[in-house]
């Protein structure tokens, strides 16, 4: 792996093993992130994305294994990492008692910019995430979604080739989430690299290019999120909401109780394509039409590779 | 797609400074005034305090009581409250901040140490006005204080930042600087004659020490300058110790 990277990769992460006392955080990780590429982590809260994307940066030394940013090994130079990334963390606590823009200022000032010009792309940058009414307010006082955003600004300060962002759309409101991933979307364009982190499958599909799903500190699938669900696509998705209590009498439904996955009146299927038209066919057909509240017959998404590949869906966001 | 520089360069010392400076000052701005001000209502209540218990023909005692009084509003600030501040931005995950950007370490300790130095001054300006007035000391050689207030800045700060970075929990950060504020408030505002030998010894190591004795030396009628010039020059040396600790301390946390 090590031997193709050239020039050609952002990043080549080579069996990368990090340890946090007995718990193995990142278990023999590797991967490559090509130039100009929106790769992405996905995977649940504990899966090891933030101690990935820590070593990523520089801020977290790998027990074993290594990193090469461009070719060059992160191990070898100091401050290499920060010279080639801007990095966002799940939170920026550093910033809060400062205004919004001289947060950003600062931020793009710390990375070689004058003065004039860091406040001036910090006053286009607060426009661009939706922030430009707030721009005197403190940071420690906003909410936590524009705190969120923020922080999104400071990391795109300075135009760094490889953007890291650990879950930059958490907390935000649907139009602040569109304006991040428009902003991710600019960036590419101009040849910008980007890794993102998040356990948002909408998100995972909308915005990367490739995906690589972690579960327990290891890479257990890592592709584009089409060829990825192209994978299941011999099974749909069947959902079911009930308006009260399921009348389990109903054979139809008996059946599909015992292939569901269940959360309160929700029921959800992965069916081969023939069988779930089936069963919505004997459930509308029959007495059990009446229960339903709604249902839904869907092509697999990404949770659902997700699902299939052994992951847990207890954290993962869907909207 | 267009070409693009790949890997940039280390901001250099000057400007990375200048940038961390500038975003500790802002902290002052998002504070408002309360945090120039509420370090010296300690000092001028001592100064007021004192008044009714030394006696009234002591020059030496008043200067050095004054002097004191000036230096532990740089104990409160650039010592204690730092020592809290960095406690807590280290506890919170905030050193990662500083550590992602391509900024030289020692640009980052500096700034924040010479930024909380600066918030010391408005109130060290007032708690000398007071004491020289109340006291009715000469005011002549006054601009020893600025020497004074910056060098014992520099060693409270670095000993703060110290503190807060090697210090396991924010909490004892907290207490050790409330400590090390609580030694300039019982050491550095008595002559050091007054005291028994075993507190000498503690009081000179006291960072501060050196820089409240120039400043109350300056402080009287007549006042010897090769003792003013040697505690400055003391007092420089122990903040450039100081500030090479913070340094280390620095590199020290960041290391995971």
């Amino acid at each position: 792996m090590a031997s193709d990277d050239g020039q050609a990769n952002a990043f080549a992460v080579d069996r990368l093993t990090r340890r946090y006392g007995d718990v193995v955080a990142n278990n023999e990780i590797s991967l490559t992130v090509g130039r100009g590429e929106i790769f992405g982590l996905l995977g649940p809260n504990g899966a090891g994305k933030s101690t990935l994307v820590r070593q990523l940066v520089g801020l977290l030394r790998p027990d074993s294994g290594s990193v090469r940013v461009f070719g060059r090994d992160l191990a070898a130079e100091r401050g290499l990492a920060a010279r080639a990334t801007a990095y966002l963390a799940q939170e920026e606590p550093a910033l809060d008692d400062m205004d919004v823009t001289t947060a950003v200022e600062l931020t793009g000032r710390l990375r070689g910019a004058p003065k004039a010009q860091a406040r001036q792309a910090a006053t286009l940058l607060l426009e661009e995430v939706g922030l430009g009414e707030l721009a005197k307010r403190t940071v420690g006082k906003l909410s936590g979604g524009q705190r969120r955003l923020v922080g999104v600004a400071t990391a795109l300060v300075g135009d760094r080739p490889i953007l890291v962002l650990d879950e930059p759309t958490t907390g935000l409101d649907p139009v602040a989430r569109r304006a991040v991933w428009s902003a991710i979307e600019k960036r590419r364009a101009s040849g910008t690299t980007i890794v993102l982190v998040t356990h948002n499958v909408l998100e995972a599909e909308t915005v990367l290019d490739r995906v690589a799903v972690l579960e327990a500190g290891r890479v257990i699938a890592c592709d584009s999120p089409g060829r990825l669900k192209a994978e299941l696509s011999a099974d749909v998705r069947l959902d079911i909401v009930w308006r009260g209590d399921p009348p389990l009498d109903d054979a139809a439904v008996a059946e599909l109780a015992a292939r569901s996955v269940q959360i309160g009146r929700r029921w959800s299927a992965r069916l081969p394509v023939d069988l779930a038209r089936e069963t919505l066919g004997r459930l509308t057909a029959g007495p059990a039409f009446e229960a339903i509240d709604d249902f839904s017959l869907a092509p697999p998404s990404l949770e659902d590779v997700y699902l299939a590949l052994g992951g847990s869906a207890d954290d993962l966001e869907r909207a | 797609m267009t070409p693009r520089p790949e890997i940039g360069v280390p901001t250099p010392f000057g400007p990375a400074l200048a940038a961390v400076y500038a975003g500790t000052l802002a902290r002052a701005r998002a504070a408002r005034a309360p945090l120039l001000f509420v370090a010296s209502l300690q000092s001028i209540g001592l100064i007021v305090l004192m008044r009714f218990i030394v006696p009234t023909n002591a020059q030496p005692e008043h200067a050095q009581l004054v002097a004191g009084a000036v230096i532990l509003v740089v104990a409160f600030v650039a010592l204690n409250l730092l020592a809290q501040r960095i406690g807590a931005l280290k506890a919170r995950g905030a050193l990662d901040y500083y550590a992602a950007l391509p900024v030289p370490p020692a640009a980052v300790v500096l700034g924040l140490t010479c930024g909380y130095a600066t918030f010391t001054l408005p109130g060290t300006l007032i708690t000398a006005i007071v004491g020289v007035a109340i006291y009715d000391l000469p005011f002549a050689h006054a601009w020893v204080l600025v020497p004074a207030v910056v060098l014992a800045g520099a060693a409270l700060a670095g000993l703060g930042a110290v503190i807060g970075l090697l210090m396991p929990r924010p909490e004892i950060a907290t207490m050790a600087g409330q400590l090390g504020m609580t030694a300039v408030l019982m050491l550095d505002l008595w002559r050091a004659a007054r005291l028994p030998d075993a507190l000498r010894v503690v009081r000179a190591a006291v960072p501060s020490t050196f820089a409240v004795d120039a400043l109350s030396a300056a402080l009287t009628d007549d006042p010897d300058f090769a003792v003013v010039g040697r505690n400055l020059a003391v007092s420089a040396v122990i903040a450039v110790v100081s500030l090479m600790a913070a340094n280390a301390a620095w590199r020290r946390a960041l290391r995971t």
